[in-house]
């Protein structure tokens, strides 16, 4: 086993989201033993309160950036760590909160909130990969367990992490489930969308709501064209590409195509 | 192509339930048509009251549905979207493993599988998937021993199809719907008001064992003669027509043909057709390694030559556009796997057209390209 000193130093940060990626993190139990032995967890204020300051080898980022104080903390983790890994929807496409970008933000600020000149943020809710360079996009809202486990034995190994660009369909039909959209005409985003979940909601009946993005070439108007022809209406397609990957581009250019 | 002999037997409901139960008590794991979800899977089967009585499919571009018979046939439908290779070449399959490190690496070779297979139901259309499988798999001089294993222990007890599909073609292709060969029992289900019934016929000496261990009396010629009018009336009756005449030719000589660019349009580049090929063999190998660095693994899964990894060689993927993956497909499927392993690799089920979620269809595109063929 190595020195304490000599192990890699792990980091996690958290900017706008929900803590659900993070928790992923927590919830990998038996591996998190093994994971403590392979890796220093030197900064993870979800599950500890003392942060160690210095240089890390590897910085798991979640959350998107939306505000102008968040814009500069992301540079000054960029510049701490040497590899830098985003996890989830947000800090890789900017999150459900991005669908900020598609309204008037003032607006929203003056029906939330009683004095909104206290509220300091950004027009829009972005990637981490639009304010700094990253090393590795881990997708998924929240990201998948294993995949993530992945990522870091990759990082450890020095070798390329195993994680698939193609489709969910492939998932599906590995796992021998019955085609929701084809058997049931339910409409899914599993065509265009990363695999990575394992295909949890056809494994339900349901179809795909694109948790993990876009594929690697996502042909979404052939899909749209399809999902229009089972009865999906303008309002209804918008909905379904403007969810937690809204601002990822093959989506967002897809939702504003059906939009008001 | 065999239809029925004139030495078939007649083989009632009760009997094949005795051949599935007589299969399992001989070590087999029976595997065979089931109703899942909305669908007609092939999942483990016990006896003849898990098998898809009184249902039927309805089938289209991207289409599929079940419908109910107004008899109580036991295989009256087309094949659904499971293939054997599901069972023969799974999805996933570990090739071994490491444990330890340094100088103490010592490498684990992955134990072979459960019990030996009975697949129940095999189509024509399958079967001959299943011999285009074990040439590209156990063909040349590096076989893959897993599929080896398991197909060498595999028992089939095979269908005529009496019901063609929306989406089949197999005729086209000179693939079905009778069994020809690669079987070791045939069934072919005869038209009833009551409990259905089979003429059977048995191919081999492991067919012809398991028969002793169930009642069945020999079939009577209009037996035998309606049985094979009801194949021939299938035969008659596929939703599809593949224009077959000398397509690798066809297809070498259109490779700019303004049709790839047209479906590529259309198509998803989501792999669902190479899933569901039933001769489709394509994987990647990944490679893991756990958190200590003490234990790695090798696994062959399922790949598709839809995905950009898939040709990626040093400096990017070869196939970066749909419209050359889409090509690369068809052309391989329909042309070059004549030079490659002696046959087409399509035989005619309809699955890639069926469970293509915007319903491309294969003997469309061809058409199209055969339409419009300068050559």
């Amino acid at each position: 086993m190595h020195d304490r000193s000599d192990k890699p130093r792990l980091a996690v940060w958290k900017f706008a989201s929900c803590d659900g990626c993070q928790l992923s993190l927590l919830d990998c139990e038996p591996e998190l033993l093994a994971l403590g032995e392979a890796i220093e967890i030197a900064y993870f204020p979800e599950a500890a309160t003392r942060p160690i300051r210095g240089h890390y080898d590897l910085s798991l980022v979640e959350g998107s950036i939306s505000t102008p104080r968040d814009a500069e903390r992301i540079r000054a983790v960029r510049r701490r760590s040497a590899h830098l890994v985003t996890l989830g929807a947000c800090a890789t496409a900017g999150g459900i909160q991005a669908l900020r970008n598609f309204a008037d933000l003032r607006e929203f600020m003056a029906a939330v909130y009683a004095h909104p000149a206290y509220i300091h943020t950004l027009a829009t809710s972005s990637a981490i990969a639009d304010h700094v360079p990253v090393d590795f996009e881990l997708r998924g809202c929240p990201v998948n367990k294993r995949q993530l486990l992945e990522v870091i034995s990759a990082f450890l190994a020095a070798r390329r992490p195993a994680i698939p660009a193609h489709s969910v369909c492939l998932e599906c039909k590995s796992r021998g489930l019955p085609c929701v959209l084809v058997a049931h005409a339910r409409a899914c985003l599993g065509p265009v969308t990363q695999a990575g979940c394992g295909a949890i909601c056809p494994a339900c009946h349901r179809g795909c709501y694109g948790c993990f993005g876009p594929q690697e070439t996502p042909n979404t108007a052939s899909l749209t064209r399809a999902l229009a022809a089972l009865g999906l209406e303008r309002r209804e397609l918008l909905r379904l590409y403007r969810s937690f990957n809204a601002n990822a581009e093959a989506f967002r250019a897809e939702s504003e195509r059906h939009g008001e | 192509m065999s239809l029925p002999p004139h030495s078939a037997q007649l083989l009632t409901s009760e009997g094949l339930d005795q051949l599935l139960r007589a299969l399992r008590r001989g070590g087999y794991r029976a595997v065979g048509p089931t109703v899942r979800e909305g669908v007609i899977a092939y999942e483990d089967i016990d006896c003849v009251e898990d098998l898809p009585r009184g249902w039927t499919d309805e089938q289209s571009g991207g289409h599929y549905r079940l419908r109910r018979r107004d008899d109580d046939a036991l295989f009256g439908y087309a094949v659904g979207p499971h293939s054997w290779k599901q069972f023969l070449h799974p999805p996933r399959q570990r090739l071994w493993r490491t444990r330890g490190g340094g100088d103490a690496v010592q490498i684990e070779r992955e134990p072979p599988d459960g019990p030996p297979l009975a697949l129940i139901g095999v189509r024509a259309c399958e079967l001959k998937a299943v011999a285009i499988q074990d040439t590209v798999l156990l063909g040349g001089a590096y076989g893959d021993p897993h599929y080896r294993a398991r197909r060498a222990d595999t028992f089939i007890l095979a269908v005529n199809c009496t019901v063609a599909g929306g989406t089949c073609f197999c005729v086209s292709m000179d693939c079905g719907p009778n069994v020809a060969t690669g079987f070791d029992l045939a069934l072919t289900e005869l038209a009833a008001a009551g409990p259905p019934a089979f003429v059977l016929q048995s191919a081999t000496p492991a067919g012809r064992k398991v028969l002793e261990e169930i009642s069945h009396r020999p079939a009577t010629e209009s037996e035998i003669a309606a049985a094979r009018a009801r194949v021939q009336h299938s035969a008659q009756h596929m939703g599809r027509q593949m224009p077959a005449q000398n397509l690798p030719q066809l297809l070498l000589r259109n490779l700019e043909h303004p049709r790839w660019s047209e479906v590529a349009d259309r198509c998803l580049a989501c792999g669902n057709c190479t899933m569901v090929c039933p001769t489709c063999f394509c994987t990647s190998v990944e490679d893991s390694s756990d958190l200590r660095g003490q234990q790695t693994s090798r696994t062959r899964r399922w790949d598709s030559c839809f995905t950009i990894d898939f040709t990626y060689l040093h400096g990017g993927s070869v196939r970066q556009s749909t419209r050359a993956r889409y090509r690369q497909w068809l052309t391989h499927k329909l042309a070059t796997w004549h030079q490659q392993f002696g046959s087409s690799g399509c035989v005619g089920c309809g699955r890639c057209i069926t469970w293509c979620p915007v319903g491309i269809d294969i003997t469309e595109e061809v058409s199209a390209i055969r339409a419009s063929d300068p050559g």
